[in-house]
This record gives structure tokens, sequence and C-alpha cells, in this order.
């Protein structure tokens, strides 16, 4: 599975890998997403590695507008804000990683299950997921959010709760994919030649899915952001000592006609990972969809 | 009846979450004054020191009766669920039907126009307020929309606190100027949440239903092309949005949390925020079953609306 064509008997062939690759370069909104979010996360990477108490510690410039010492401003309090957003959105970064990175794999393993083998197993394990989404993600995580309020690395707590329930969405999506290309003759013919489900699965099913997977993962991301912000605009996730967009913006609010600049950098910043997300998303959805292929030659 | 089966055990998955998520008597128990004698009566008189399988019981034979039980300073909940249940379906379901009028508008108008300026701004709108946090719409409409036009004119022309003014009174023809003040902006707020992922869907509904032999023939047979928009194509495309609509409809609750807090609304998504803050277990655990007595209600309806659009479905 390169991502670069294949080189076979002096012919170039195409693979799944390239034909999209090709297809998500040439898309201009796609592109412009990738390019802004790599922006977004080596500007915060160097700016917490460059200066990594910024966001914990309080400057004598209290209350400042946007200049070029503090980009973003200060607070009432003399946070500097440039500090603090970047800091915050590679908190909830973080997040959206540990969350993405389960719901894949538990999505994918529950998904590739039931799809695969069908009958009880595949009854059970889509009655647990619709058990799990008759109680809407925010209300069941504002319940929860009780056990974790005091402790101080509420962020991974946050990360694992969201990635623990976020996940039936995306195995949906798989169990659905893979009872159709259970039928497929290759399918047959791997089990004929002796295959064991594991192979046919990980070989045959998940590949042919991996386009549905990634682009759903890419969606789980910004869900998951926008889920662990919403918590802490509550109060309810991300809490001090640790920072994050929401809980900025929660912050911000009450200054937001005297001093716009807490509240709209942190938003602002939040708007934009999210929007990249989506214009990723989405150009990697027309990147993998074979209906494209006539259109886009 | 399966609803009711998935809804039993719904009820019984809540509860254990909600007795295992924390302990209602925490703050007592912080506080060193308190004698081991009053704790000891607070946990009986809360049956904190019977079993859970009791708890559940004595929970639902309650709730058979109507009784909902008694909140931390000992109010009935039942009479709270209803009145603050009042005040924010007032919003949700204006903004429900609100946001379906204009997702099902909009996605048509930009299949129509399909890669003209119209549907690219379309798709460009529907996807900024799709990345929005409900929260960040409630604020922006609230700091600079409201505020700059009470500066503007010099008097309140949307409220942002509450549902209704406190010393509103009168008839409710008398009061609904400041009802219509009060709920525009929450209102607008939560349409913006939801109207997006909607609008985007029915577009590539109808996109797709465009294509199909049977509108070709009506096309070809010379009928007006309003008519087959109408009868051909929307009645068509409208079967798999339908879906999505009831499914938001929880989602739509969700971002009433959001909103009632942003504008201060005393409506259940508050209720429900400081009672379980508060780890006030009739009041999270009545609001928890409402939610998902919500949220399979509109299954149904959603099965219900299929029979209607296609008939080849149809329940026995």
């Amino acid at each position: 599975m390169s991502l670069l064509k294949k080189r076979r008997g002096g012919e170039r062939i195409e693979t799944q890998w390239s034909i999209a690759l090709r297809r998500f370069r040439k898309d201009k909104v796609a592109m412009t997403g990738v390019f802004v979010f790599l922006v977004i996360l080596i500007v915060a990477v160097v700016q917490t590695s460059v200066n990594p108490s910024g966001w914990s510690t309080l400057t004598q410039d209290y209350y400042q507008a946007p200049s070029m010492k503090h980009l973003f401003g200060t607070t009432a309090a003399g946070l500097d804000l440039f500090s603090a957003c970047l800091k915050g959105a590679e908190q909830d970064l973080i997040v959206a990683l540990i969350v993405s990175t389960m719901s894949m794999v538990i999505g994918t393993a529950v998904g590739a299950i039931a799809g695969y083998f069908g009958g009880l197993i595949d009854a059970l394990l889509m009655r647990f997921v619709d058990l799990l989404l008759v109680v809407p993600l925010l209300t069941i995580l504002i319940v929860m959010s009780n056990l974790f309020q005091n402790s101080s690395n509420s962020p991974l707590f946050i990360a694992l709760l969201i990635g623990f329930l976020s996940w039936t969405y995306i195995s949906r999506l798989v169990r659905a994919e893979f009872l159709a290309l259970r039928e497929r003759p290759f399918v047959e013919a791997s089990i004929a030649l002796g295959a064991s489900s594991w192979r046919v699965i990980t070989r045959h099913l998940i590949p042919n899915a991996i386009g549905t997977i990634l682009v759903n993962t890419t969606l789980t991301v910004s869900g998951a952001i926008l889920l662990e912000s919403t918590l802490s605009y509550l109060g309810l996730g991300i809490v001090p000592p640790s920072v994050s967009l929401g809980m900025l913006v929660q912050e911000g609010q009450g200054a937001a006609t005297t001093s716009p600049w807490e509240f709209l950098f942190p938003a602002g910043l939040l708007l934009a990972i999210v929007l990249c997300m989506f214009a990723i998303g989405d150009g990697m959805q027309s990147a993998f969809d074979p209906r494209n292929a006539r259109r886009r030659k | 009846m399966s609803s009711v089966v998935v809804l039993w055990v719904a009820s019984i998955g809540v509860f254990i979450m909600v007795v295992y998520s924390g302990d209602p008597l925490f703050p007592l128990k912080m506080n060193p004054t308190t004698p081991p004698a009053t704790i000891l009566i607070r946990e009986h008189q809360l049956f904190l020191d019977r079993p859970l399988p009791w708890r559940y019981w004595h929970w639902l034979d309650g709730l058979f009766h109507g009784n909902m039980g008694l909140d931390m300073s000992n109010a009935p909940v039942r009479p709270q669920l209803f009145e603050h249940m009042a005040v924010t379906l007032r919003m949700v379901l204006l903004a429900f039907i609100l946001a379906v009028i204009i997702a099902i508008s909009l996605g048509v108008l930009a299949a129509l126009r399909r890669g003209g300026i119209t549907d690219r701004a379309i798709t460009f709108t529907t996807f900024f307020f799709l990345a929005t946090p409900v929260f960040v719409t409630g604020l922006v409409l609230k700091f600079f929309v409201a505020i700059p036009l009470y500066h503007f004119f010099g008097h309140q022309i949307f409220a942002t606190t509450g549902a209704v003014s406190p010393l509103a009174s009168g008839s409710f023809f008398h009061r609904l100027p400041d009802y219509v003040a009060h709920m525009t902006l929450p209102t607008i707020t939560l349409i913006l949440a939801v109207f997006s992922s909607w609008t985007i869907y029915q577009r590539s509904s109808i996109l797709e239903t465009m294509n199909l032999d049977h509108v070709m023939l009506a096309r070809s047979k010379g009928i007006k092309p309003r008519r087959v928009l109408m009868r051909h194509i929307l009645r068509n495309a409208l079967i798999p949005v339908t879906t999505v609509l009831a499914l938001d409809f929880a989602g739509l609750l969700g971002g009433a949390v959001i909103t009632e807090t942003v504008y201060s609304w005393n409506g259940l998504g508050r209720w429900f925020l400081q009672g379980a803050s508060a780890q006030d277990l009739n009041i999270t655990l009545a609001y928890l079953l409402f939610t998902a007595t919500i949220v399979i209600l509109f299954n149904l309806l959603a099965d219900i609306a299929y029979g209607i659009l296609d008939p080849r479905i149809r329940y026995r």
C-alpha cells in the first residue's frame, strides 16, 4: 500500500491510494484546509516549545489590545492570549487525536465483526449501538463530568470518555460496507483458498472500506473538538490548570463588548480548526468516492 | 413494542450511570462540621443505604404511579419537569419547524443551481455554520447583534437574558412583543446550529433523485418543471432526509442546553445542568428519561413518515 505509483514490469500501476491522493491534490478547498491546519499546528508546536510556560504565567501588561508584543492581546489579569490560545488549540488537538484513534479502532473492529460474522453477534452488537444512541452524547458527558471534575488530568479523562462513546457512527458505516463487500466474489475466492477470517478482514475487507473509515475519522476529529469545547464552555470539561479553547471562550465572553479580542481569538481559532477538518474530510470523501472517477479524469 | 424494551434497557443503563457518577452527599461530607448522624439520616432519606436493584425498582415503581421522586431540597420533580419543558419546547419546536423549512428550501435551491454562485454561497454558509459551535453562534448574536442594536436605537430590541421579562404581566397578546424579543435570538441560534447538516443532506438527496429514470420520463412527457420538482423529485428526496431530521431532534435538545446557558433561559437544559452538577439523582434521571423518550418517539415518527412518503413501505 504505497502512497506512490508502483512500477510492475515497466508498466505504471495506479493504486487506490495514488488515485485518491491525486484527486485530493487537485481539490483546492481541501488543500487550503490542509495548509491552514498545518500552519496552526506548526505555530502551536513552535510557540509551546519556545515559550512553554507562556500560557500559565501572567505578564505585567494588563488588558492590552492585540499588538506586536501580544499578537492576540492580553486579559485583565495579564494573560498573553496568543500563548493561551495556542496551548488550548494544542490541548484540543491532543484530545481529538485520542478520540479519533479510539473511535477508528473500536468502530472498525465492532463494525467489522458485526458485518463479517452477521447473525447473532451482529444483532447483539447493533442493539448495543442503538442503546448507546438513545441518550445524546453531550448529555451523557454532562452526567459523567462529575467523575473527573476535580481531577488534574481532566483532558485525558475527557478524551477517553468521548472516545469510548463516539465510535458508534463509524461502526455502523463499516458494518454496512462489510455487509456489501462480504458477498463479492473476491472474498469468496480467498475463503475458498483457505484464508482465515482474520486475514480476509484485515487484507481484503478493511482495505476496501478504508475510504469510509478515514473520511469519518476526520469528521470524528471535528466532532470531538466541538464536543470537548462545548463541555469546557459549560465549565464541565477541561478545567484549570489545563487550558482549552472552549474554556477561553467562556472566560472571554464577559468582556466580549469591551475587549472583543478575548472572545474573538479563541472562538475564531476553534472555528478555523474545525473548518479545516471539514474541508479535509470533504476532500477525502470525493477523493475516495469511486463515482467521481469518470468525472474528474 | 421493541422501542418500549429499548427504553426500559436504556433506563437501567442510565440509572447505573447516574448512581455511579458521583456522591450527592459529597458537599455535606466535605464540611467538617456536619455531624455523622446527619449524613446517616440523609443517606437513609435518599435511599443511598439501599442496594442498587431496590433503588431502581423503587424509582421505576414511582414512575409508573406518575411520581418522579423528590429533588435534593425535597420538592417534587414532576411539576418542575413540566414547567421547564414548556419553556424549552417553545424554543425547540419553533426552531425545528423553521430550520426544516429553511434547510429544505436552501437544499432544493442549491441543487437546482448546482455549481453556480448560489450553490457555492449556500454550501460555504452551511459548512461555516456546521463548524461553528453553538455557544459561539449564541455569543456572537448576543454581543455583536443585540448589544450594538441596543446602542444604536437607544432601547432594547432583543433581550439577551431569560425567557420572559420578570415583570411581564397582562394578557397573552399584551405579553407577545416581550416573548418575541426574548425568543428571537435563541431561536436563531438553534436554527443556525442545526440547519446546515440538513441543507447539505437535502441538496445531495435532490441531486441523486434528479438523475433517476422516472424523473427523466416525467420531463419527457412534458410535465411542467415545477410539478416534476414537487411531485417526482422532492417527494422521493425527502425520504432519506426525514431520517436525519428525526435523529437530529435529540441534537436540538442538546443545543438547547447550551442556548439556554448562553441566554440564561430557565429551561430544561439549565435545570438538568444544575441538577447534574449537584448530583441530584431524580432531576438527572427525569431529564435523561425525557430525552430518551423523545429520541425513541422521533424514530417512530420517522418510520411513520416513510410510510406516507413512500407507498412501497407500509407497516402492518
